[in-house]
């Protein structure tokens, strides 16, 4: 029953979802990736997405960014080592499915991001507004929205596969098994034993890339440079922005609470002192010729 | 109130229209930014055709609000000055609260409460507009301006927040605590006796001949105006 929800996002109420589930997890071991993009075509494949013209960027590289079309894309990158070998480091762009999704925090569509019980994230385009706060949301810089839908679209994990049982398509196509798909559990295990293989063979820095500033990612990758992410453009310490936590939390409480607060206390004083006299009508005990220039304060009338 | 009695002109056809437009289109940004605000609000934007709508509509309603509150800058930002009359006033504010309006100092055409309400709705409005741009357009800025991002989400909040105060004060003061205000701001006009009591220095201001800056003795004069 991995289709079970955990979250929803804007839902006021508790997910519906009682059973518990293994998270599922995709290793990513860049060490092992030989940038042959089969996962990116898989991809494009499976989920029969309209074809996105290439940019040459002076690499192999098929485009700058993933967009709204394209949501798996190999990014390769060069690294000067210390000892002058260039390092050619690529690594698997993609949703990372956090099991704290800033995206689904920060969107205000009741049901448009859900994250399944197996810890999937997913968009629901259908439910979607096109606000783009999941873009805000974010740590990744991965939902892209599309213009002419106005709706913002991102890997699913291929939830329609791992629902029955399968594979996500790039994992199933990748033919080094850089790419492999199981439970967290699994997968953590066969990344530590891979980072062991890789200390042993003078990376001394490898390390798993599971970031606990969000909990931890769906998508786990293995680091030959794991003290420096960002040569494989990773941020460090990713977590929910602090501005979206303080605008999803103690702000909007502090908001509602202002708010409810404001017509309490007009409420209040409509029944305390009510409305002010109309100089409009006159209250003068005896109406002269002349009219009063101004009038006596009424409120003990409305007392 | 006698009919014969001189009515005399508060609201130009010009600031009417322009206050009107502020005010529909802010009813409109408070439904729809609540509903996006708070899941306890959503159905504000089911009620408005939807969310995807919603979310198209309301930043061009944004526009219209923000060029509405842009002309009435240009033509109240000399009457919204704080004066010495303001400040002596704003320390008789709370008999202005209790409806101990013969405490009140008197006030020229705008009291100091109209006034802080004009300058929080300029300056919420700009803070709005301005980071109401960066949301419209979130999708097309590069990811090395996301604090552009964070802040906007926080300056649109708070700032809304804060006009919604205003806006809360306002609307209750002109609904249902002053007579004769909500058919000012619509139908233009007051009686003197209105505009002695609640006025006093602007009627006083007033040129007793011709037409300036709003205001005439006749009939006449006050339906040319209109």
């Amino acid at each position: 029953m991995s289709l079970e929800l955990r979250r929803v996002s804007a839902s006021g109420s508790p997910a519906p979802g009682v059973r518990t589930v293994p998270d599922v997890t995709k290793l990513v071991d860049t060490s092992t990736c030989i940038g042959c993009k089969a996962c990116e075509v898989a991809c494009q494949e499976w989920n029969d997405l309209p074809p996105e013209t290439t940019v040459q960027t002076g690499t192999y590289q098929t485009l700058p960014n993933t967009t709204a079309h394209f949501w798996n894309l190999i990014k390769f990158n060069e690294h000067d080592d210390q000892s002058g070998a260039l390092r050619w480091l690529m690594r698997k762009d993609q949703c990372m499915h956090c099991t704290e999704p800033g995206c689904l925090i920060a969107c205000p569509a009741p049901g448009a991001i859900v994250q399944y019980a197996n810890g999937i994230v997913d968009f629901q385009q259908d439910q979607c507004i096109g606000c783009g706060y999941c873009i805000t949301g974010c740590p990744f810089d991965v939902p892209k929205f599309n213009p002419q839908t106005r709706r913002v679209y991102k890997c699913t994990l291929c939830i329609d596969r791992v629902s029955v049982g399968l594979q996500p398509a790039c994992v199933k196509a990748c033919p080094t098994s850089c790419l492999q798909f199981g439970t967290k559990d699994a997968m953590l295990e066969v990344a530590n034993r891979r980072v062991d293989q890789l200390k042993a063979s003078g990376f001394a820095q490898a390390a798993v890339y599971d970031p606990p500033g969000v909990g931890g990612t769906g998508v786990v990758t293995v680091l030959a440079f794991g003290d420096q992410p960002e040569l494989y453009g990773l941020p460090r310490n990713p977590t929910v922005p602090a501005a979206v936590t303080f605008w999803k939390g103690p702000l909007k409480w502090i908001g509602n609470l202002g708010m409810l607060g404001g017509l309490a206390i007009a409420a209040i004083h409509y029944v305390r002192f009510g409305r002010k006299a109309d100089p409009d009508v006159d209250h003068s005990p005896t109406p002269t010729a002349q009219r009063p220039s101004r009038h006596k304060s009424t409120s003990d009338e409305n007392l | 109130m006698e009919a014969s009695a001189p009515r005399i002109v508060r609201y130009t056809f010009r600031e009417r229209v322009v206050h009107l437009a502020a005010a529909l289109s802010y009813v409109y940004l408070l439904l729809t930014g609540l509903a996006f605000w708070t899941p306890a609000m959503y159905w504000l934007a089911v009620v408005l055709g939807g969310g995807y709508l919603s979310r198209v509509l309301h930043p061009w309603v944004g526009l219209v609000f923000s060029g509405a509150v842009a002309i009435m800058y240009a033509i109240w930002r000399r009457d919204m000055r704080t004066t010495d009359a303001d400040r002596a006033w704003r320390k008789a504010v709370l008999h202005y609260i209790r409806n101990e309006d013969a405490k009140v100092p008197p006030a020229s055409r705008f009291n100091f409460g109209q006034k802080q309400l004009f300058w929080i709705m300029v300056g919420g409005g700009l803070a709005l507009l301005l980071s109401g741009l960066v949301l419209w357009f979130v999708a097309f800025m590069p990811w090395e301006l996301r604090a552009l991002r964070y802040a906007a989400v926080l300056v649109h909040a708070v700032a809304a927040l804060v006009t919604i105060a205003g806006f809360i004060v306002h609307l209750y003061m002109g609904l249902l605590v002053v007579p004769g205000g909500l058919s000012a701001i619509l139908h233009g006009t007051v009686s003197e006796r209105w505009a002695r009591h609640h006025h006093p220095l602007w009627l006083a201001d007033r040129p007793q001949s011709g037409v300036v800056s709003g205001f005439s003795r006749t009939d006449d004069d006050v339906r040319s105006q209109l």
